[in-house]
């Protein structure tokens, strides 16, 4: 009886160090996953202040157009649109798309000049999950503008 | 890198109008994320530039990343300053290049 007590208890801790091992295992399993993928990406809030740094970004003039539901996050239709004169002395120099739920945050980066007539671009994105997509103005007086909409995706697009 | 992109130009009747150009090339876009058959990860491969010239200046610049769709399509506008040939290149990951040239005519 006794002997049988002890050996209930040999294998509850056996359990425990196992699954504890195992714990330990998979996150570093996890990590050097992640390490071999290329040189890790930078998470949204990272690649957020990079674009931003300690200015103020005024939520403004930005209107991103996305569907509200996406069923196929492998090619989603978008555009965004900043209210701009887009002349010499006063346009968009940079729009930067950012997403904060897919494994890389950065999506595209689009460049402007005042020979471009209108700070508006149109283009696919892929999309992971439902999430927040982001869009960070660059003017040329230096300051920022942003906008923000909330998308619904039914199939994630990633692959993986 | 990829067959010859497609390129729709808008009109413009004048100098000075503000014209959309719409592009549209083939392209795989490999994430580097996915993993192949064998479990090992696919090597990213995608376009990560695209530039729209229009006599010497630039009009037009995208950084891609991994996030923007296969066979990624751009369309950005351009304030036609005369007559001239619109220039536009791709470059994927693997430094292929693809560059097509484009008339714009006014009026």
């Amino acid at each position: 009886m006794t002997q049988r007590f002890k050996l209930e208890v040999v294998d509850r801790r056996d359990f425990v160090v196992g699954a504890a091992a195992a714990a330990t295992l998979a996150v570093f399993l996890g990590r050097s996953g992640t390490a071999i993928a290329q040189d890790k990406p930078p998470t949204f809030d990272e690649a957020f202040k990079k674009i931003v740094g300690d200015k103020k970004a005024e939520e403004a003039k930005v209107a991103i157009e996305l569907p509200e539901i996406a069923e196929n996050g492998n090619t989603v239709p978008y555009s965004v649109n900043v209210e701009s004169p887009m002349t010499d002395a006063d346009y968009v120099k940079t729009v930067h798309v950012l997403s904060s739920g897919n494994p890389s945050p950065t999506i595209a980066s689009f460049h402007f000049s005042p020979m471009s007539g209108e700070a508006k671009v149109s283009s696919r994105m892929r999309l992971a999950k439902t999430q927040d997509i982001y869009a960070v103005a660059e003017l040329s007086n230096g300051s920022m503008l942003v906008g923000k909409r909330t998308v619904k995706v039914t199939i994630g697009g990633c692959g993986g | 890198m990829a067959s010859k992109p497609r390129i729709k130009v808008g009109k413009a009747s004048k100098a000075g109008d503000v014209i959309e150009v719409k592009t549209l090339i083939t392209h795989v876009m490999e994430t580097g994320f996915r993993k192949g058959s064998d479990g090992k990860l696919i090597p990213r491969n995608i376009i990560n530039t695209f530039t729209a010239t229009f006599g010497g200046k630039e009009v037009f610049k995208a950084d891609l990343s991994s996030g923007v769709s296969a066979n990624p399509y751009i369309s950005f506008h351009f304030k036609v300053p005369g007559p001239g040939d619109l220039e536009m290149t791709w470059i994927d990951d693997k430094g292929e290049k693809v560059v097509e040239k484009v008339p714009v005519s006014v009026g």
